[in-house]
């Protein structure tokens, strides 16, 4: 049977954990289909039907789909969902919305936060924010997952031309309606959701020297993060905290500058998908978990840094 | 109105997790238990209601062993009236706790239900969605802000990026997200008070729920360990790591 | 405005002896069908939370308050099987001493290998089930007065208070708990019962106490090498023979073994790092041939009080008594203080039911309860011990000890004359000049640990934005005085890294206090040479949350 990954989209452009949710799908065995359900949204269809490796885009193109409204959207994606093995959704806000609602419909067990695929239906999951990973099997006939982007190779964007089908259902509950949105306009990203995070501790010295870091973030489209020694040193707020009692993050690249490391710190980040580590002291714990070591005066090696980019 | 709030009993927060070395689940035996901090936030938000005049009772329910019932008197201590325990034994699958929510609400008939959006134990983020589905109601969750206007609510929720804001029909369903609120402490007197308000346990057979195993839990593991990479020995070699190697920049 | 509540016995801290006070206490209320309100109030978040011992427990004072302790589930799994005793030559050579040359105090057999924190969750569920009000996640701040002096209760601290002193969104005012009598059982050097000893004069003209730091881990080890029961103490390497001290390794259940290292507070040495020392001790073969190919899965520290009978102050004062170690009732021969602190609660429970029955004045009750505590076991086994740890500090570790099997095995503690000790601890720290500095190895990662490794085990944590509860006197002493004297010694005998002195790029060097990870051990308010760091409560629930400890 095939698999339907739902599509995350904004209507103009789809985004791109929908490639890796593929990818974890590409490894269950079986026909991949794509639904795009959304408002306007024939610009993500397009691109939905670039992707080598998806055989059909289902399009479900309403108003009431227009803002990913789970009491209409999980009635569609239900419908549809008796004809798969699995239905798949990038475990974000959108799909961590809409895929228990949809599990519930068919009366199967959802699965949250898929890390790894063992079988077609048995699958590693973390609990306990990450301090330990379940492997967990599905006793029903569909498997509803969502699935943690940063932990599946995604396919790539272009290259395939799938059909497209159009589907005239839409399914309107009339319960809850959309206000407005309002999505961080700043440059920089927020902390706990960046794809890049550039951290500083105490060997900063001071408050001041994290405009280095800033100016560096900048650059990189990153936050700015903060180990708990810079914290309790006075240099920065707590709400820039990274770690165990402050914020915990999984970006794609994690740069932490003149922090030593302690474990406290890297409970909070180590599952960073690539860490560098900028620090004067070769012995810094922080090394034993980098994947790019950088012993050097994080004054000189900073700006030079921000230079390169 | 009339507010119906979710507990779970959950591993304290501060404490860390350790995997059993036979690996077949966490090791839970005397390490320091508590409500979980996102229904502690639903917890205040119904109190809230209450002291705004919003709410006239609160009810809080937990699924769980007898030990849960620790956790249902400190939601009675922080302002809920009266409590249930649903003594399912060991904790049920998400979609289980709502069914046996939904048989709750049945006979309760509450206006509002507010969940936490996951228990920090399997992090799994499903309960109140699959209870609004069981009852086709809409859902709110992961809201930051809520506000009762003319019978309607409207909630603020925290969507990747920013922020979403919807208005929906009552009866709904809401999951707190952190920065709902601050909750309160409990006070002493109000602990006092808390263990003569009414605690009610039912179990699933009384409402009418029979239980299935949707999932089977087949190991627990300690993530790997994660080794160290390589020490470059320049910028512009980390730089050059970081766009050809990594592919990250 | 404080809001106050009533009650006949406030109790402050759920550890053995106020755990054990209170339970006798409801014992009596229920058999007379007396009403009577207790509480406890403790500022772990849970019973237990702080709970840190070795431990191996006698259950003479357990059997006296629930002689069916067995039926009621008490969680002693594992009977002491064997005693060994070694002397620690070096890194590699020890000495297993036969038993003949042990003091009998240190046999074992008959008592049981426990976790102390698993048997005080035990204690407070009993309690709770007589009727207690046990309030964990509260700490008192301070205590109450009335117009005479005569102590009417206590404060617990404000919740919600930001750092900078201003009040949070959840701000919740301490809450004035009145009572009867009021029993002190915060363990050693209880931040309010060293105000009670002050302010009444409690210690008249004892020995100061004595202190050790003992700090203890728990590890998964082989099954292979688990010997379920096996109970080793010793002493020597890695302390030198100006240091005392000595460690302990218990094979208890679950293929688990608890390890640890006391170091005695009066070491001389600044660069002495108990914490370090510790972390050596285990690469020792005596230890290691346990702990190789095992885990360690928790850690850490505690202070005991261990000047005995000799620096026990009065435990009476108007209105309500220190209990355990509070007061100081560990029996250091035994190396054990639990079933001597539970004694102490028993005793206290007793006294103040009947005073409460009788309405006595405290010119009445006080003389009884001094009766019932001096026609006790507590204090036969507390008085035949006086000798054994100022033979220790004061002979050395070698005539000591021999000292100490004479008069234990001999003469049962009954020679007609008493040894003491009446140098403060912390005054014998000599400056850092004067002393060889320590090279300590760097942690291996396998055996050895570094110190904030160690303190994420202990699940330790406070909320952030609140004022530090290490308060300085003066804050000038720890730069201006200690450092150049002393190397500011807090940063080594703090076992939690919560003081670290910065050097600042202007500025000079700076004292920072990581209060967040305070394991409450009080080794800083012990062991300051100023004695300038006064360790206050936190906001309750703060501190650490042992698993099994």
């Amino acid at each position: 049977m095939a698999i339907l990954v739902i599509a995350e989209h904004d209507n103009r452009a789809l985004k791109g954990a929908t490639l890796n949710t593929l990818g974890a799908a590409a490894q269950l065995g079986g026909e991949l289909h794509l639904l795009v359900a959304g408002f306007s949204c024939a610009a993500v269809v397009a691109q939905a039907a670039a992707i080598p490796g998806v055989s059909k885009v289902l399009v479900a193109d309403a108003a009431v789909y227009a803002h990913q409204l789970a009491e209409n959207l999980s009635r569609l994606v239900a419908g549809l969902g008796k004809g798969y093995s699995h239905l798949l959704a990038p475990a974000g806000s959108a799909g961590k919305n809409l895929l228990p609602r949809v599990a519930a419909l068919l009366d199967v067990a959802q699965f949250s936060d898929i890390v790894g695929v063992v079988s077609p239906n048995t699958f590693k999951r973390p609990i306990y924010a990450g301090n330990a990973i379940a492997t967990v099997q599905s006793l029903d006939p569909i498997v509803v997952a969502t699935v943690r982007a940063s932990a599946f190779d995604p396919l790539p964007a272009e290259g395939g031309s799938a059909a497209v089908e159009t589907l005239d259902a839409a399914h309107d509950a009339g319960t809850s309606r959309f206000v407005g949105e309002e999505l961080a306009k700043s440059d920089r990203p927020e902390l706990g959701s960046a794809r890049i995070v550039v951290s500083g501790g105490r060997g900063l010295g001071s408050g001041e020297n994290f405009a280095l870091l800033e100016k560096l973030a900048d650059k990189l489209g990153a936050a700015v993060g903060a180990s708990r020694a810079a914290v309790d040193a006075g240099f920065v707020a707590n709400d820039m905290q990274v770690g165990q009692t402050g914020k915990i993050v999984a970006p794609e690249l994690y740069i932490a500058v003149g922090i030593s490391g302690a474990i406290q710190h890297l409970a909070g980040m180590k599952d960073s998908k690539v860490i560098v580590a900028i620090n004067k002291d070769p012995e810094a714990p922080i090394f034993q978990v980098a994947d790019y070591g950088l012993v050097a005066d994080l004054f000189e090696a900073v700006p030079e840094l921000e230079r390169a980019l | 109105m009339k507010v119906l709030v979710t507990v779970k009993r959950v591993i304290d927060y501060n404490v860390k997790v350790r995997v059993k070395p036979d690996q077949s689940d966490v090791d839970l035996a005397n390490v320091k238990m508590a409500m979980n901090p996102f229904c502690e936030i639903a917890v205040e938000a119904a109190v809230r209601l209450k002291e705004a005049g919003l709410a006239s009772e609160i009810v809080a329910v937990s699924v769980g062993p007898a030990a849960c019932q620790e956790q249902l008197r400190t939601a009675l201590a922080l302002g809920a009236d009266r409590g249930i325990q649903i003594d399912s034994g060991e904790a049920p699958d998400p979609l289980g706790v709502a069914k046996l929510l939904a048989a709750v609400v049945a006979a309760e008939k509450p206006d509002l239900v507010i969940l936490g959006k996951q228990s920090i134990d399997g992090d799994n983020n499903q309960t109140g969605q699959m209870l609004a589905a069981l009852l086709d109601w809409p859902q709110a969750t992961f809201a930051s802000a809520l506000a009762l206007e003319a019978g309607r609510l409207r909630v603020t929720r925290e969507i990747d990026g920013g922020l979403q804001s919807l208005e929906l029909n009552l009866p709904a369903i809401v999951t707190t997200d952190l920065r709902l609120n601050e909750p309160r402490y409990a006070s002493l007197p109000n602990i006092m008070k808390a263990k003569k308000k009414p605690l009610e346990v039912k179990s699933p057979v009384e409402l009418g729920v029979t239980l299935k195993a949707h999932t089977r839990l087949l190991k627990v593991e300690a993530p790997a360990e994660r080794q160290g990479g390589i020490k470059v020995g320049s910028v512009s070699e980390l730089v050059e790591k970081l766009k050809s190697e990594a592919k990250v920049i | 405005m404080r809001e106050a509540m009533e009650f006949d016995v406030v109790i402050v801290g759920a550890g053995p002896a106020g755990l054990s006070a209170a339970c006798r206490l409801m014992q009596l209320a229920n058999e007379q069908g007396r009403p009577l309100e207790v509480c406890v109030v403790e500022k772990g978040s849970e019973v237990g939370a702080h709970i840190l011992s070795g431990a191996v427990f006698e259950s003479r004072a357990l059997e006296e308050l629930f002689p069916d302790w067995r039926e009621r589930g008490a969680p002693l799994h594992t009977p002491v099987s064997a005693d060994e005793v070694y002397l620690l030559k070096d890194a590699e050579r020890a000495l297993k001493l036969p038993d003949a040359l042990l003091p009998k105090s240190l046999h074992n057999a008959g008592n049981h290998i426990v976790s102390l924190g698993n048997l005080v969750r035990w204690l407070g569920e009993q309690a709770e089930a007589l009727g207690v009000q046990v309030f964990p996640g509260f700490a008192v701040a301070e205590v109450l007065h009335d117009e005479n002096g005569r102590v009417k209760g206590v404060v617990t601290g404000d919740m919600g208070v930001a750092a900078d002193g201003s009040h949070k969104d959840g701000f919740m005012p301490g809450m004035e708990l009145h009572a009867r009598y009021t029993l002190f059982a915060e363990g050693c050097r209880g931040h309010l019962g060293k105000q009670l000893v002050e302010r009444f004069g409690l210690a008249g003209d004892t020995d100061p106490q004595h202190y050790g730091l003992g700090i203890k881990e728990l590890w998964d080890i082989e099954p292979s090498r688990h010997r379920p029961g096996l109970v080793i103490h010793g002493a020597g390497w890695p302390l030198d023979k100006d240091s005392g001290g000595g460690f302990f390794l218990y094979h208890a259940e679950n293929h688990q073994v608890v390890v640890g290292l006391i170091v005695d507070l009066n070491y001389a040495n600044p660069w002495l790092s108990p914490f370090d020392e510790f972390q050596r001790l285990k690469h020792h073969p005596v230890l290691k041939q346990y702990l190789e190919g095992g885990k360690r899965v928790s850690y850490g520290a505690r202070a005991i009080a261990k000047g005995g009978f000799n620096a026990l102050p009065e435990m009476a004062f108007p209105g309500g008594l220190l209990l355990g170690c509070d007061a100081g009732t560990l029996n250091v021969a035994k190396i054990k203080g639990s079933h001597t602190a539970m004694k102490s609660g028993l005793l206290a429970a007793e006294t103040v039911f009947a005073a409460l029955l009788e309405e006595l004045p405290d010119s009445a009750w006080a003389p009884r309860w001094k009766a019932a505590f001096e026609a006790s076991w507590l204090h036969e086994e507390l008085y035949r011990s006086r000798n054994f740890g100022p033979a220790l500090h004061r002979l050395g570790p070698l005539a000591g000890g021999a000292f100490n099997v004479v008069e234990q095995n001999v003469f049962a503690g009954r020679l007609p004359f008493t040894l003491h000790d009446r140098e403060a601890d912390h005054a014998r720290l000599r400056p850092a000049a004067e002393c060889p500095p320590i090279v300590y190895p760097k942690p291996d990662g396998v055996l050895g640990f570094d110190r904030l490794g160690s303190v994420f085990l202990s699940n330790t944590n406070h909320e952030e934005d609140q004022p530090c509860h290490l308060r300085l006197a003066d804050p000038a002493i720890p730069i201006g005085r200690n450092l150049p004297l002393y190397a500011e010694p807090a940063q080594r005998y703090c076992p939690a890294g919560v003081y670290e002195v910065l050097e600042e790029e202007q500025g000079g060097p700076r004292l920072q206090i990581n209060a967040q990870n305070c394991l409450h051990c009080k080794t800083c308010d012990i062991k300051d040479p100023a004695q300038n760091i006064v360790w206050t409560t936190p906001e309750g629930g703060g501190g650490p949350n042992y698993p099994n400890m």
